[in-house]
């Protein structure tokens, strides 16, 4: 059991995270813009994160903190 | 008052900031200074101070900013070609509202110019040289011991105003030797420095110092807040000798080392006949103008002469004070040389038509 | 479920004004982290530079300085001198500590100040808009070297930590880079150890951190972290150059 949580207002939606996910669960949101007008990235699949920290080790905006 | 020793100006620049509190000196050697950082090497290690000789002026000048950011009394000199070059670091510690001493023993110039003494850098000290609208306590003093009092001083304003102040001497006064009588205890005046960068030691918020302030509301309310404090100081802390006025004809104006000069040449002029008095600025910022017009208002006095060791810089705010109700005529040696007192008195003579 | 990754306390919880993907941000979360784990955030002070980092003080927790362009580390040496028992770092860029400042970090290095500073090269000047940095790469294009970094016009990219650590006042002196999560982790270490032999008094140290520019360089986040290490880890290698057998 893992789980991550974005901070979605802070996110600039680099992808950074997004390339750095073993387990590729995690996207930027198309269809949802933050107040600062980028897409924030978050995951559909939530039963398939492993808490691996490696995505908020690369979010360059603290936007994500991870449970395990 | 102590007894009187015979002390070198240099040095005596640096047992005043000692004896101020100044416990930490940053320099770069330059003629006709350096006695300064000379003394400073020997004396700091008493008090357990730090003397440190800098790369360059420029890293001088910065240590300086962060050693007054730290919140400690700190010292740098120079002379001109090496003030040129620490006049970005003023600026920043104008906007970064921080307290400094400097001390500039004024050589010759343009460009590297020669090493004796001059007063050109009288535009430098009081029309800024960095860059923005800041303004430096310029204080000049005319003897050794007034060397010693206003350096002192000098520590105390840029407490009191989170200002730089500038100590605008030249090479006769730096090298010259006078008796000098130290206080047996300094007048230091503690200022709370809750703004200082000392880590936050449970602190709650933390501190930051810093000169740029990229939304334009927030910088204008910080000049203005730069100008209400330089407009506190012009209203507080003018210096000024007048000498002899009550009657005079002929005014000279002159500081530093020139004041000295024409201090015999009043004796001289009036044992001639020829009423002449002497205003003496010792703020060159705040600019005595108060003083200079209510002078020029006196019925006896005909006419102004300003003497200085430059092609006339100073005349300028004299003119501006005297605002046309009388003429100023001015009287300059360059290039390192001292006007004679036969000089100024022949010049003198001229005015009066004698 | 275990909390395995917070936001670090060594920042103050606001937005960063950099751009997405810019890795100055990693650079900031390391560092306050490193002064949290090392429990010296109310002990330390720290140094803003000139460049895209310029108000980095407004989002460190410590106390803070601005410093005009390059002059980070004499001003660090004035603060430094003034509280010898505090920890004093700096944060540089290239073109701050290359280019204007480097007489400022060789004199310091030099003098084996006590502060330890953090040299963020991304090839290039952000801040005034991607001109030539000393660190451009040959070949590199930039607004200043628009057909690229010639060195018969332009000259050769300065390899900075190489140089310093001749300095027998620079005790420790490590590039590192933020590209990679095994290359952050490093770096993490290498920030750390900074702290630790400046703690332990022993002389100056540095960390060279390798850092992306996407803006400017014209490349996505994602392809702007490739581009660092195909080309700038090439010319940049990484390792400690100083101070590889200290124990701190």
């Amino acid at each position: 059991m893992a789980k991550v949580e974005f901070r979605e207002e802070r996110c600039k939606g680099c992808g950074l995270c997004v390339a750095v996910c073993p387990k590729k669960i995690i996207s930027l949101k198309t269809t949802v813009l933050n107040s600062k007008g980028y897409h924030p990235a978050g995951v559909e699949e939530m039963d398939k994160c492993i808490g691996c920290t490696m995505c908020a080790t690369i979010c360059p905006d603290n936007v994500i903190e991870v449970w395990k | 008052m102590t007894k009187r020793v015979l002390m070198k100006g240099n040095e005596v620049i640096a047992e005043a900031a000692v004896r101020a509190g100044c416990r930490h000196y940053f320099g770069y050697p330059i003629t006709p200074q350096t006695e300064i950082m000379h003394y400073m090497a020997r004396r700091m290690p008493e008090v357990s101070g730090t003397i440190l000789q800098a790369e360059s002026e420029v890293a001088a000048i910065n240590m300086v900013y962060g050693a007054a950011a730290a919140g400690a009394r700190v010292m740098t000199t120079s002379s001109s070609p090496g003030i040129s070059l620490k006049q970005e670091g003023f600026s920043y510690i104008a906007g970064a509202e921080l307290p400094a001493v400097v001390v500039n023993i004024v050589r010759t110039g343009p460009g590297l110019g020669g090493i004796l003494p001059a007063q050109g850098d009288y535009f430098q000290a009081t029309k800024g040289g960095g860059h923005g609208d800041y303004r430096n306590i310029v204080l000049a003093p005319a003897s050794i011991q007034e060397l010693y009092e206003l350096t002192v001083e000098a520590f105390n304003l840029a407490d009191k105003y989170r200002n730089l102040v500038m100590i605008l001497g030249d090479g006769t006064l730096g090298q010259m030797m006078e008796p000098v009588a130290f206080r047996d205890e300094e007048s230091i005046e503690t200022v709370a420095k809750d703004w200082a960068v000392s880590g936050r030691q449970g602190r709650k918020e933390h501190n930051e110092i810093t000169s740029i302030y990229i939304n334009p509301d927030i910088m204008e309310a910080l000049n203005n807040k730069l100008q209400a404090k330089y407009r506190e100081i012009e209203k507080n802390e003018v210096r000024v000798e007048v000498l002899q006025c009550e009657d005079a004809e002929i005014v000279i104006t002159a500081f530093g080392i020139a004041s000295r000069i024409c201090r015999n040449v009043i004796r001289q002029a009036r044992a001639e006949g020829i009423k002449v008095g002497m205003i003496r600025p010792i703020t060159l910022w705040p600019f005595p103008s108060k003083t200079i017009s209510a002078v020029a208002s006196i019925e006896s006095v005909s006419s102004f002469l300003t003497v200085e060791l430059n092609a006339g810089q100073m005349v300028e705010d004299v003119r501006l004070a005297v605002n046309g109700s009388k003429p100023v005529e001015f009287y300059g040696r360059m290039g390192g040389n001292l006007p004679s007192q036969k000089e100024i008195l022949e010049k003198i003579r001229t005015m009066a038509g004698k | 479920m275990e909390k395995v990754f917070s936001r670090t306390e060594g920042l103050l919880d606001k937005p960063m004004h950099y751009c997405p993907g810019c890795t100055h941000g990693i650079i900031h979360r390391l560092i306050a982290e490193a002064m949290c784990e090392l429990d010296i955030l109310e002990e330390t002070i720290g140094v803003s530079p000139v460049g895209c980092t310029y108000n980095n003080y407004e989002y460190f927790a410590c106390d803070m300085v601005q410093a005009s362009h390059g002059r980070a580390p004499a001003v660090g040496t004035g603060i430094k001198r003034v509280h010898p028992e505090r920890m004093v770092f700096t944060y540089q860029g290239d073109g701050d500590l290359a280019a204007i400042g480097t007489a400022e970090i060789v004199h310091a290095a030099a003098r084996g100040e006590k502060i330890s500073t953090f040299f963020v090269n991304n090839a290039i000047y952000g801040m005034t808009s991607g001109q030539m940095a000393p660190t451009t790469l040959i070949g590199q294009k930039t607004t200043t070297s628009p057909f690229g970094r010639d060195p018969q016009v332009q000259g050769y990219p300065i390899n900075v930590s190489e140089m310093i650590a001749t300095l027998e006042g620079a005790v420790y002196v490590e590039r590192v880079s933020v590209s990679s999560f095994k290359d952050i982790k490093n770096a993490a270490k290498a920030i750390r150890k900074a702290f630790r032999v400046q703690q332990a008094g022993l002389g100056f140290s540095m960390v060279e951190i390798l850092s992306t520019c996407p803006t400017n360089w014209g490349i996505d986040p994602v392809g702007a972290i490739e581009w660092l290490e195909e080309n700038m880890k090439k010319k940049y290698p990484l390792g400690v150059f100083r101070g590889k057998d200290l124990e701190v």
